[in-house]
């Protein structure tokens, strides 16, 4: 047998850094200029929304002194968790290629569910969140199945849908049009008043720095035994420490008033359960292949339509549970629940956090940022005492623009390389 | 490179793969009438003909896509019927096609092991990696990072990771369809000699192809279909008349005349 041994002046034994054409990215100077790289080639990430949310805080702070108080900003946080939820369900369908147009209906009927089941033919709480997730994930297998077997686009299946199911709710809560919920209840408590103790919240910001820091050293020491290049020991040292101090100072600083409201920390942990699911195991990475290229997930073995239905269920489970938080947080299920501008907050909340509209590209954190930046822009307008047409309108633009900058970076990525 | 099998165009051993009289009809038409086809291990076996002649749809019968209306396929001896995709990849005949497949937001690692990851609820990737660097250096193909997405390979370097993608499943017969294809000069001689590694390795390499440079320069014998008959097994040795003439079906023909016509001018020339 022949051996053909290429010219090897690798810079070290490692496997993984062999060719020659691998420019040193080792160390902190390194890690910079791959990450100078990155952007320039158009793999944004959640750059332009970390940049976008610097701009608006300094803009709505400099016009209020209130915006970024500790009690306002827990506000955001308990009218983020609601809309961030439905979001984290649009990332799924997103990252498939698809999209969810009946988020906000579908949360809506969830929350009329909930008031009707609850409330007035009583049954337990527990019973009636239950039904009205399964009524969620019923919704999304319909929309799968139409899509798998008839082929119905999701556009148009779950526009339908949109109007479909917010007559069912208009029609389920009946001719009063509102059930107000009981406020003692703990349900209402937590969508309103739950906090987490100051101890509590300081404890939990320290976890995501040890998991950084244990999951990094061990990752580390594996590829290294297996003659991989791993990262430095400092660099994860670093990364977690800065981690850290950013989650402690911000529980620090929103303990000066009622601290961390509990529904943010369900949140939270959901779109942390969720990027471990897209990034770490083979579903997810089904997922990112079936939004990337379909015939050659199809060709490679992925179970295409199970990918799909489970991306659609996922997002009508997502959208329901949004709609039972965002009733415990009014304390009503409403027949304005769901409506107005909760679709729309919800689809631009996952483009703006940097999932792309085209598929296959995105991350479960993108609901998480976009939301606090489509909460922030609502509660400053707010704060300034500006009607609900120029919160529509500002919004709006902030959505094409987020768009525009997600079509020229998939433009550039194309022209880089990078897809 | 050094070159065992080439010399010795007669395969030895017993066939891996075997077709026997295969026909196979699409309502009146006839694409493809009793042919045999036999695949030795470590060789490779060009498949050459004109539009039309039949290769794709033998490839697609030997991949599972469609079934032969008559004839029998044996594999190691025995017997077997081919009824879809996966059946054809667990007996052991892996198949590249020509749009190579390959999800271009995912990086190499992730597309070679697509629909076979390691650790199904917690991702193996450094085992996977590992595994990715080894078939790659097997194969001595030179991919810079295993990291990068596949959008940012060359079209050769993405018919690498198509190869060593289908190597995976350690089969016994890889079928290509036109990897040389759009592909440039220096790329085209790195997919050969790919495939000659492959053939190293001990597989069976059925290859169709319409560049007879690339046929000539890699196969070990050269079978032909004309009009979904066997027309001829050629040893790469034969000339390119011979071939054409088979492949055309008639001595006399358009690119013949051609050919000597240049031949006669180029003559005339160096010999004023």
């Amino acid at each position: 047998m022949s051996t053909i041994a290429p010219g090897r002046p690798g810079p070290g034994s490692q496997l993984d850094r062999q060719d020659e054409r691998l420019k040193d990215r080792s160390g902190i100077a390194g890690s910079i200029r791959a990450f100078v790289d990155r952007i320039r080639s158009g793999d944004l990430g959640s750059l332009p929304v970390v940049v976008g949310l610097a701009v608006i805080w300094t803009i709505f702070q400099s016009l209020n002194p209130i915006f970024l108080s500790p009690n306002n900003l827990i506000n955001m946080l308990f009218d983020c968790s609601t809309v961030g939820i439905i979001s984290l369900g649009i990332v799924c369908v997103l990252m498939v290629g698809e999209i969810d147009l009946s988020v906000g209906s579908v949360s809506g009927l969830a929350s009329a569910l909930l008031g009707v089941l609850w409330v007035q033919w009583g049954w337990p709480v527990t019973l009636a969140i239950l039904a009205a997730l399964a009524a969620g994930f019923i919704i999304g297998t319909a929309y799968a199945t139409l899509f798998n077997r008839v082929g119905m686009p999701s556009f148009v299946s779950t526009l339908s849908g949109l109007l479909a199911f917010l007559g069912l709710q208009l029609y389920i809560l009946g001719p009063t049009g509102s059930i107000n919920l009981p406020y003692d209840s703990p349900l209402v408590d937590f969508g309103q008043l739950l906090v987490m103790p100051h101890a509590v919240a300081h404890v939990l910001a320290a976890l995501p720095g040890i998991v950084v820091l244990v999951a990094g050293i061990r990752t580390a020491r594996r590829r290294k035994e297996a003659g991989l290049s791993g990262r430095s020991t400092g660099g994860i040292l670093f990364q977690a420490a800065a981690i850290t101090a950013a989650l402690e100072l911000i529980v620090w600083y929103l303990n000066f008033a009622r601290g961390v409201p509990w529904m943010f920390g369900l949140f939270v942990g959901l779109v942390v359960t969720m990027n471990y699911a897209l990034k770490r195991t083979q579903w997810g990475r089904s997922m990112t292949a079936v939004g990337g290229n379909r015939e050659a997930a199809r060709r490679a073995g992925v179970n295409v339509p199970v990918i799909y239905a489970s991306a659609f269920a996922l997002c009508a489970t997502f959208a329901a549970a949004g709609g039972i938080l965002s009733a415990a947080r009014l304390a009503s299920s409403s027949q304005q629940a769901g409506t107005g501008d909760v679709n729309l907050n919800a689809i631009a909340a996952a483009v703006i956090g940097g999932t792309s509209l085209f598929g296959g590209r995105g991350s479960a954190y993108s609901a998480l940022l976009g939301i606090i930046v489509i909460q922030s822009i609502a509660s400053g307008l707010t704060l300034l005492d500006l009607s609900s047409s120029l919160r529509y309108m500002i919004t709006g633009g902030v959505l094409a623009v987020a768009v525009i900058v997600d079509s020229l970076a998939r433009r550039s990525r194309m022209s880089h390389g990078r897809a | 490179m050094m070159e065992s099998a080439a010399a010795n165009p007669a395969p030895q051993g017993r066939p891996v793969l075997s077709l026997k009289s295969i026909s196979k009809n699409f309502g009146a038409v006839a694409a493809l009438t009793d042919v045999d086809l036999d695949i030795y291990p470590g060789e490779i076996v060009a498949l050459v003909g004109d539009n039309g002649a039949g290769k794709s749809t033998l490839i697609k019968i030997l991949a599972g896509a469609h079934e032969p209306t008559s004839g029998t396929i044996s594999f190691e001896d025995r017997p077997v019927t081919l009824p879809n995709p996966s059946a054809a990849l667990k007996l052991g005949i892996a198949t590249v096609f020509q749009d190579l497949a390959l999800c271009e937001n995912l990086d190499v690692v992730a597309n070679i092991f697509l629909g076979r990851e390691l650790g199904p609820a917690q991702l193996d990737e450094v085992t996977m990696e590992v595994r990715a660097w080894k078939l790659l250096s097997e194969l001595a193909a030179r991919i810079p990072s295993v990291r990068e997405p596949v959008a940012s390979l060359s079209g050769g370097q993405r018919q690498t990771v198509a190869i060593a993608r289908s190597l995976l499943m350690e089969p016994r017969v890889i079928l290509l369809d036109e990897p040389t294809a759009a592909l440039g000069v220096a790329q085209t001689a790195e997919v050969l000699n790919l495939i000659e590694r492959v053939r190293d390795r001990g597989l069976g390499v059925v290859m169709i192809s319409h560049n007879m440079e690339d046929v000539m320069a890699v196969a070990d014998r050269i079978v032909v279909l004309r009009l979904g008959r066997n027309n001829g097994v050629f040893s790469p040795t034969a000339s390119h008349h011979e071939l054409v003439s088979a492949i055309t079906g008639a001595d006399d023909n358009a690119v013949s005349r051609r050919a000597g016509r240049r031949a006669r001018s180029s003559e005339s020339e160096i010999q004023p």
